[in-house]
């Protein structure tokens, strides 16, 4: 178990869209009715929204040993068909209007959700520690999962309680989906703590949020960094909201331009604004720039949470002791989680990281010992907090597209996609978009005469990086 | 250009979309019109009519035809 609901009983735990609170030992009640119903320890694909259902889900079955596999509510169904086929899970938990999409058998229902028996039973073992999957990806339907262990979280949420300074009178309002790890681990450490979860699938953008953030007197949110750009445009430094206390950051880097706008408006405001840095193969968080510290160091991801450790490594895989210099950043801590699963065959595998996650970010640490990243050593981009690979996202413009060559790169939130081929932007965007369920704008998509390449036929990435600076 | 044509071409050009699709559309009815799509499209409208919106307005402005009436108290007719 790693929520002791009945501690807190009378305390609010949800405050749904439509107004409805919940107290934690209801809460507790639905999630062991719930989990009864499941009955054992097995794999349950939980749709996920940030609503009551999706949320008793979750914490049902992690409270009660069965592992929960995170999917986007948006995802595709063809794409829901490929994961169930990968790895057989013996439960579906999904909103009530997709009971009818899957033809399964229904055994019980609560808050919106229902509980479909797919038929399957225990088709592949499951590690004892294994907890959780949680995809890295977003929603492009990859089956690749990082394996979270029960310890991964509880060690994790510890330390995110702690140097947060969460206590029972908070009140944190959803501003990310619950099957990416940032948004659920402000879902794991609120309730941990005995404070309150506001749940809304509305988004900054729609006055039902702001109405929802008053009325319910939400003290903190999260956003990545386009959502810190969104609120910056919305003029939210002029907005009338007297019960914020805390505004996090994680996902990406922010400008070094908004993070000083919004470490200014903390410190004029009495507020705090605290800049994060995490890998959902670290459970959710490993770096956090204390809030005292985000305008004398704004630009920075600040240092290693409590319980983890940091060090910069060279291309020959020795640790650099001097600052500003730039290497591989390496972190260390027992929230590092126990690896990958690519299929159900490796859901009965162990620990294979053994507490070290080899970021492959670029960082460098300065004289007082705050991180700063400086680039990234694996071919993806951070496209509105979610990871896209490109090598991936290449392999599949040519495999839709076979009539042109391509090659990908560009900066975060902006995807570069070089064709070869003539009159095909529109197509090609329209394919990305939809295939990762992303906002189009996410990608430029350029015709050029070729693709330049080396004599071994390698693309000179290099060479591309003048259409985006 | 009009100030109706200018107002279609900035909605076209903000969410990515064809002019023709623009009439009747409501935030979150085609996937381009979503939390991203929406601030490209308040940038492309203020640029368009060299305004600053206020918050109120930018989160009222859930469809084209709101937005005309909204552009109003910034004295644009459409």
């Amino acid at each position: 178990m790693i929520w002791d609901l009945k501690k807190y009983s009378d305390n609010t735990a949800v405050i749904t869209e439509n107004g409805e609170n919940i107290t934690y030992s209801r809460f507790f009640e639905m999630t062991q009715k719930l989990a009864i119903q499941v009955g054992r320890r097995c794999l349950v694909m939980c749709f996920c929204k940030n609503e009551m259902g999706s949320l008793l889900g979750y914490i049902s079955f992690l409270n009660n040993n069965i592992v929960p596999i995170m999917v986007s509510n948006e995802l595709e169904q063809s794409a829901v068909y490929r994961l169930l086929d990968v790895y057989r899970p013996d439960f579906l938990w999904v909103p009530d209007d997709k009971i009818s999409a899957y033809g399964f058998e229904t055994v019980y229902s609560d808050a919106g959700y229902s509980l479909l028996k797919t038929g399957n039973c225990g088709v592949y073992a499951l590690y004892d520690e294994l907890a959780l999957l949680l995809t890295t990806s977003g929603s492009t339907g990859s089956p690749k999962f990082v394996r979270q262990s029960y310890k991964n979280i509880i060690a994790n949420t510890n330390s995110i309680v702690e140097y947060l300074e969460l206590d029972e009178t908070e009140r944190a309002i959803t501003t990310l989906p619950m099957n990416y790890t940032y948004g659920l681990s402000i879902i794991n450490t609120h309730l941990y703590a005995g404070a309150a979860v506001i749940l809304t699938e509305k988004t900054i953008m729609q006055r039902e949020f702001w109405q929802q953030f008053k009325e319910n007197k939400a003290t903190s949110f999260g956003g990545v960094p386009y959502i810190y750009e969104m609120l910056d445009k919305l003029r939210f430094f002029g907005m009338d909201l007297p019960y914020l206390r805390t505004m996090t950051q994680a996902g990406g880097k922010l400008s070094p331009e908004l993070h000083k706008k919004f470490a200014e408006y903390a410190q004029k405001n009495g507020r705090h604004f605290v800049v994060m840095y995490g890998q959902t193969e670290a459970t959710a968080r490993m770096a956090y720039l204390p809030h005292e510290k985000a305008l004398e160091k704004y630009g920075s991801m600040g240092i290693a949470i409590p319980g983890g450790k940091f060090y910069l490594i060279d291309v020959n895989g020795n640790e650099i002791t001097e600052p500003e210099v730039t290497g591989e950043l390496v972190y260390e801590g027992e929230n590092v989680t126990l690896g990958y699963a690519v299929c159900g065959e490796d859901l009965c595998k162990g620990d294979e990281w053994h507490g070290r996650n080899v970021t492959g970010d670029m960082a460098k640490r300065d004289k007082d010992g705050f991180y700063y990243i400086t680039g990234r050593k694996k071919r993806f981009l951070k496209i509105f907090g979610s990871r896209v690979n490109l090598d991936e996202t290449e392999r599949m413009v040519k495999a839709a597209f076979p009539e042109t060559d391509c090659a990908c790169g560009g900066v975060d939130d902006k995807m570069f996609v070089f064709v070869t081929a003539e009159n095909h932007e529109a197509g090609i965007k329209k394919f990305l978009s939809e295939k990762m369920s992303l906002n189009p704008s996410a990608f430029e998509i350029k015709h050029i005469e070729k693709i330049p390449r080396s004599e071994s036929g390698k693309v000179l990435y290099k060479e591309l990086d003048k259409y985006y600076g | 250009m009009t100030n109706l044509e200018k107002y279609i071409n900035a909605f076209a050009e903000g969410l990515d979309i064809k002019p023709e699709q623009t009439a009747g559309l409501e935030y979150q009815a085609i996937p381009e019109w979503d939390s991203v799509g929406h601030m490209n499209l308040i940038a492309s409208i203020e640029d368009t009519f060299d305004i600053m919106m206020d918050t109120d307005d930018i989160i009222d402005l859930s469809s084209f035809e709101k937005g005309k009436e909204i552009l109003k108290k910034y004295d644009i007719e459409i």
